[in-house]
């Protein structure tokens, strides 16, 4: 959630002034080509080294077994990645995709809080409580 | 677990009538992904559609791939395609954010409504259904002016600071928005039909804005394509969770929908409101079959 913390100080304003709508599509803007950016390249680096590794195998897909824990959840997709293996780094960058538009609704709150504009902050909030709900699964 | 993951990479596959794919390596099958996500992520941020029209079909029609693991690849490919684009297009100031934040709010609703119906209804004659309405809707969008032109203010709209404007070749140029009441009710339906048959409901977004609140055209499409991103998040969580997202599938997918996408939003400021129009209807035209075929098929 560090992206969202970055905006916070774009999002305010110099002087703590409630930003404009043009100023808030600015920073939303930054906000999703900063985590796509960083996404496609922990993702890069990830692809990388799997086609490194199994580049001339061949994969089955035909039939569906599903993916261990340790690429399906975030502690073990963490791990993965910190060893630098190449699906954990895939999979890493996936989380980051996904974290991206989480981040884009958060800076919008927080955007809609400093307007104190009461109806968009409740609409906003909504929003990213059912996201965070549905996204809690991640973390067992 | 391990061990499974690794013998599904040592075997080779063997599927009778899927010839292209089981004597593929895994690097050039990412090749081609990558090659048919980019086509994927340049109509989604065209269109406002996401990715999953195009991948859906192409991996499990092109390459033989189980349907769930498409399903993962296609959240994958829809919010790439948002954020890639929507990064350009609220920047330009085409995407009309309060918009697309008041409707979230009907289609998570509705998405939660429609995944508690899902064992109550029968989805099979659902996409039927809805495949038919999406070929009649293609029908109509094509039918419609290129842009449409309202200058009555609706009190709803200007309580809600709706209203806004946006960039064309002549400048600025300012809209009001039309029968609020109207487009949430219908994003409630999209949410409920994504849930319910697990499609990105872009669709329905697009139609909603264009034919019911009378948005102009590129907002419509930008405005969707800003939304879609939030509930394929919330979706894409829960597959993570059921092991549906495969890195060696979703990466290729992943990197060739964002060049793709970042492609399309360079066309999209350029390209004339007529013309996308009528993409737009022959890419529903296409995912109204597709719902039919689903259907009938009983996949769905």
């Amino acid at each position: 959630m560090a992206l969202s913390a970055g905006s916070e100080s774009t999002i305010g304003g110099p002087s703590g002034a409630p930003p404009n709508d043009q100023a808030v599509a600015q920073a939303l803007g930054r906000i999703l080509q900063g985590g796509v950016l960083l996404a496609a390249v922990v993702v890069s680096a990830g692809g990388l080294r799997y086609l490194v590794k199994y580049g001339m195998t061949r994969q089955q897909y035909g039939t569906f077994i599903g993916e261990p824990a340790d690429l399906s959840h975030v502690g073990g997709i963490v791990r993965a990645a910190v060893e630098l293996r190449g699906r954990g780094l895939i999979q890493l960058g996936l989380l980051l995709l996904i974290a991206t538009p989480v981040a884009r609704v958060a800076a919008s709150l927080v955007a809609f809080l400093r307007q104190r504009d009461r109806i968009y902050t409740a609409v906003t909030g909504f929003v990213l409580l059912v996201l965070v709900a549905s996204l809690s699964g991640l973390v067992p | 677990m391990g061990f499974r993951q690794e013998s599904r990479l040592q075997q080779p596959a063997i599927r009778p009538g899927l010839a292209l794919y089981s004597g593929m390596t895994t690097l050039a099958l990412s090749g081609l992904l990558a090659l048919g996500s980019l086509t994927a992520g340049l109509l989604g941020a065209l269109t406002g559609l996401g990715g999953g029209v195009v991948i859906v079909p192409l991996l499990t029609l092109g390459f033989g791939v189980d349907f769930r693991y498409a399903v993962g690849a296609s959240l994958v490919s829809v919010i790439a395609t948002s954020s890639g684009s929507a990064a350009a297009y609220v920047r330009e100031g085409y995407t009309n954010v309060r918009i697309g934040m008041l409707l979230e709010v009907a289609t998570t609703i509705g998405a939660v409504l429609g995944a508690h119906l899902a064992g109550m209804l029968p989805t099979a004659a659902l996409s039927v259904v809805f495949g038919a309405v999406l070929l009649y809707s293609a029908y109509s969008a094509s039918q419609s002016a290129a842009e449409h032109v309202v200058g009555t203010p609706d009190p709803l709209a200007t309580r809600l600071r709706l209203d806004g404007s946006y960039p064309t070749p002549q400048g600025e140029r300012s809209y009001h928005v039309q029968r609020v009441p109207l487009g949430f009710g219908l994003m409630l339906g999209a949410g409920a039909l994504s849930g319910l048959l697990g499609i990105g409901s872009g669709a329905v977004k697009v139609l909603a804005m264009d034919q019911a609140m009378c948005l102009p055209f590129k907002v419509s499409t930008t405005t969707s394509n800003f939304m879609i991103g939030v509930t394929a998040a919330a979706s894409a969580g829960i597959y993570l969770a059921r092991g549906y997202i495969d890195p060696g599938i979703a990466m290729p997918v992943m990197l060739g929908v964002l060049a793709g996408a970042a492609l399309g939003a360079r066309i999209l400021t350029q390209a004339r409101p007529r013309v996308l129009r009528i993409l737009f209807a022959v890419v529903i035209a296409v995912l109204g079959v597709e719902m039919v075929y689903n259907g009938a098929i009983g996949r769905i």
